[in-house]
């Protein structure tokens, strides 16, 4: 059916992810609704996001897949008006629970945002923000890990000779990097990347792509994406969300080549979205 | 053609122009003026001897012009019997003569009828003296007290000159060291033996004054007096030494007075004085106006304690106003609920700034000093009572006053800074695990950093002018000693000081010698200026370094 996508993806790639069935679960989400007020912006989610896999949303714009993506660090709590029913589970707790602590989950959640936003500080203090709010100020083991995070997101040949100079001077892509780098630091288990490369020119959106697919070994990754091809490109699971709603949630070969519901063939077809 | 012009903006842009013009002109007009009439003061003028002659007498007055001016003869009402020149004009003269203890007033006005002659005597000499103003005359001879008491004469004739300038320089050195010892020293000693007494007063209060205590303080005490007969000697000596000499001088009316030397500061002989001689003489009284204290009630000498104190206030308004204006700031950003109370709170601020500062002064009068000062002295202070430490006007209240004078401003400038840090930032921060109170510690205060430079720079530039409230709170006409000193705990907080806005307002309209003090209010007016010009230079020089620091992202 959609033999024009087929071709655009790697083989190796969909062949590569071995069989997922047995990959442990790492975040289950149950009867997820959550309403800005009174709107209701999600209703009813409920899916289980495997360990070092990548998942991805997708749908059209508006859909409420950044909110979603945003429920799993608790970030959507920043608004007066938000309220979340259901249930979010991380490592069999309740990350909405009353008595967890927001700072460390989103210690263990990390999040990559759309447009690349770097402290006004010098490359190495980026980097070392999260951990420097761990308490480690200990200068040599600092440098061990900005290294050790700038080596992980592809970053450190092009700046281990200015890591004191400003953030700021780095290209666009150069920044979201950094921004996955000062991510990374802190070694959450999950990472949720909100279009992480949709503010970026095709090379530096390739060089992301490479990197998620690295990153994946060592963590579980989200990521939201208006980007079809990129979705397929670089994803095991796929999710495709419509005006709140979870409409089909599977393998991402399996969404694209036969999509269970009309909805997702039509969004998948270009019909609309 | 009228219609296109004007459709183009084109007059717009005129206006615009001429009303900046307009602002800079005056802005710079009014500089000048303090400057010129302020720092004409100090140059050496030249002096000029007036020689009168009429059918009864022949009269010689020796001064410096400051200002003549042509009047019509029917205003004069005190002349008669005179037709001024061809115009019916006469030119009357005001000039400094010198010579208040003799003549009785520095200043006076003359005019130029019968006058025969104007000339500039080469050995004309004008002395700046510790009182009575200043001297001018004819230097005619040196003299030193030998050992007996008697007076010797040293030179005289050409001779006199260098050797009055050596033995002047010489007792100038001496003054200063009396001036050391006295204040520093003696003053050190005074300063420890009152604590003495305060801490034994306490002592004896809680009735704790064992009888080790009292031998102990009973031991200082000696020791300190000891100290003390030893300077007093010292000091003794010197005035001895400064004593001995001292000079003979003629006067216009051709009598001969003696000056000690230890009254004079300064010698000059004006009308020899080459052109950079008078410069470096201008440079030279420059100088000790801005370092010298002032004498005769503010009249003559110096305005540093003035400087000293204002700058001091200064900086401790803006210790004291910064944090509590940015803690404000971000409270009613951050963490207030954004409700009606907020907006309330909002306003109340706003219209604090609106306060006249004569208000501001009150209220720190009475709750500053009286409530808390009072308080303060019958809790950590009740050995001093009935002399009040802190429940009186000081340098504390008035810097505190002042901070909440310019509260509202900080308070408006940080929340501005505040607004316009992008949410991605923070957002950022916070999805690394950083608590709101670390994201604002760490990142967004740190970029809010130029905009609260910009408050304290509003701030200073506001404070440094006030001078209503400070009246009220701790300023006064001539204080004793600086707030900052060598003596523990160095910094006095709860001393009056001196201020430069304060100074120019008594030395203006309390002075009992007008024509002296006219000058010397441009002087000290342009002072002022410069001070706060300097504090405002530096403080953009650091905000531009902020700002260049956390350049905000682009794009």
């Amino acid at each position: 059916m959609t033999e024009s996508l087929a071709t655009k993806i790697d083989p190796s790639l969909l062949s590569a992810s071995p069989g997922s069935d047995d990959a442990e679960a790492c975040m289950d989400v149950h009867n997820l609704n959550l309403f800005y007020g009174e709107a209701q912006a999600l209703t009813d989610i409920s899916f289980q996001m495997k360990k070092n896999r990548v998942t991805a949303f997708i749908g059209p714009s508006g859909c409420g897949k950044s909110t979603l993506l945003r429920c799993f660090n608790r970030m959507n709590d920043l608004v007066d008006s938000v309220r979340v029913e259901g249930e979010i589970m991380l490592d069999g707790k309740n990350i909405y629970a009353p008595d967890i602590d927001v700072t460390s989950l989103r210690q263990s959640v990390g999040m990559v945002f759309q447009k690349p936003n770097p402290f006004p500080m010098s490359i190495f203090e980026n980097v070392a923000y999260g951990l420097r709010l761990q308490g480690i100020n200990k200068r040599r083991l600092l440098e061990e890990k900005v290294e050790w995070a700038l080596k992980g997101s592809a970053l450190w040949e092009e700046v281990k000779d200015r890591l004191d100079e400003s953030a700021l001077g780095l290209s666009g892509g150069q920044q979201q990097r950094l921004v996955i780098a000062r991510a990374i630091a802190i070694e959450p288990e999950i990472l949720l990347l909100d279009e992480p490369a949709s503010a970026l020119d095709p090379i530096s959106t390739l060089k992301i792509e490479e990197l998620i697919y690295e990153l994946k070994s060592q963590y579980t990754i989200l990521i939201v994406t208006h980007n079809m091809q990129q979705a397929a490109r670089v994803s095991d699971e796929t999710a495709f969300m419509y005006m709140g709603e979870m409409i089909e949630f599977g393998k991402t070969n399996q969404i694209f080549t036969n999509p269970a519901k009309k909805q997702t063939e039509d969004y998948i077809t270009g019909r609309y979205g | 053609m009228i219609r296109q012009w004007f459709k183009s903006g084109t007059p717009w842009i005129w206006l615009n122009a001429g009303a900046v013009s307009i602002a800079l002109v005056a802005v710079f007009g009014l500089l000048l003026l303090i400057l010129f009439r302020g720092m004409s003061h100090f140059w050496p003028a030249d002096v000029e001897a007036f020689h009168y002659q009429n059918d009864q007498k022949a009269v010689t007055i020796i001064a410096e012009v400051i200002e003549s001016e042509t009047v019509p003869v029917e205003s004069l009402h005190s002349i008669e019997n005179t037709h001024g020149d061809e115009h019916g004009n006469v030119t009357r003269y005001l000039v400094k003569t010198g010579n208040r203890d003799i003549l009785g007033s520095d200043f006076r006005w003359m005019y130029d009828i019968d006058l025969v002659k104007r000339e500039k005597p080469e050995n004309l000499m004008a002395l700046e003296r510790i009182e009575w103003g200043n001297f001018y005359g004819y230097l005619t001879s040196v003299h030193e007290k030998d050992k007996e008491g008697n007076e010797q004469l040293i030179a005289s004739e050409d001779e006199a000159w260098p050797e009055f300038i050596r033995r002047l320089h010489l007792s100038n050195d001496i003054r200063e060291q009396i001036l050391q010892l006295e204040q520093g020293d003696i003053g050190s000693i005074n300063y420890q033996l009152e604590r003495i007494r305060l801490k034994e007063k306490r002592l004896q209060m809680d009735d704790a004054l064992t009888d080790g205590a009292a031998k102990g303080i009973a031991e200082k005490r000696k020791q300190l007096k000891l100290e003390y007969d030893v300077l007093l000697k010292q000091t003794q000596k010197l005035y001895q030494q400064i004593n001995r000499d001292s000079i003979k001088a003629t006067v216009m009316d051709g009598s001969e007075v003696t000056i000690p030397l230890e009254k004079i500061v300064k010698a000059w002989q004006p009308n020899k004085m080459s052109v950079p001689n008078k410069l470096g003489f201008y440079m030279h009284t420059l100088w000790s106006f801005i370092t010298d204290d002032p004498r005769e009630a503010n009249t003559e000498g110096g305005i540093f304690p003035a400087i000293f104190g204002t700058v001091m206030m200064v900086i401790l308004m803006a210790i004291l106003v910064t944090p509590f204006g940015v803690i404000a700031a971000v409270y009613l950003r951050e963490y207030a609920k954004q409700g009606a109370l907020i907006r309330i709170i909002r306003i109340a601020v706003n219209n604090l700034a609106g306060v006249p500062s004569i208000v501001y002064g009150v209220f720190g009068l009475g709750f500053f000093v009286y409530f808390l000062g009072g308080n303060i002295d019958a809790l950590f202070f009740p050995e001093a009572l009935p002399a009040p430490t802190f429940g009186t006007p000081g340098l504390m209240w008035s810097s505190l006053t002042l901070a909440l004078l310019t509260l509202p401003v900080v308070i408006v400038a940080t929340e501005e800074g505040l607004s316009r840090i992008p949410k991605s930032l923070r957002e950022g921060s916070l999805g690394l695990g950083a608590t709101k109170a670390e994201t604002l510690w760490r990142v967004v205060l740190p970029m809010a950093s130029p905009a609260i430079m910009t408050g304290l720079i509003l701030a200073v530039a506001r404070a440094a002018g006030e001078v209503a409230p400070l009246m009220l709170v701790g300023v006064v006409k001539l204080a004793p000693s600086l707030p900052l000193d060598g003596n523990f705990p160095f910094m006095h907080l709860d001393r009056k000081f001196m201020h430069l806005g304060f100074h120019i307002y008594d030395v203006g309209f309390q002075s009992p010698n007008v024509e002296a003090a006219r000058p010397l209010v441009y002087a000290t007016s342009f002072l002022l200026v410069v001070v706060i010009v300097t504090l405002n230079l530096t403080a953009i020089n650091l905000r531009n370094r902020l700002r260049e620091k956390y350049r905000a992202l682009d794009g």
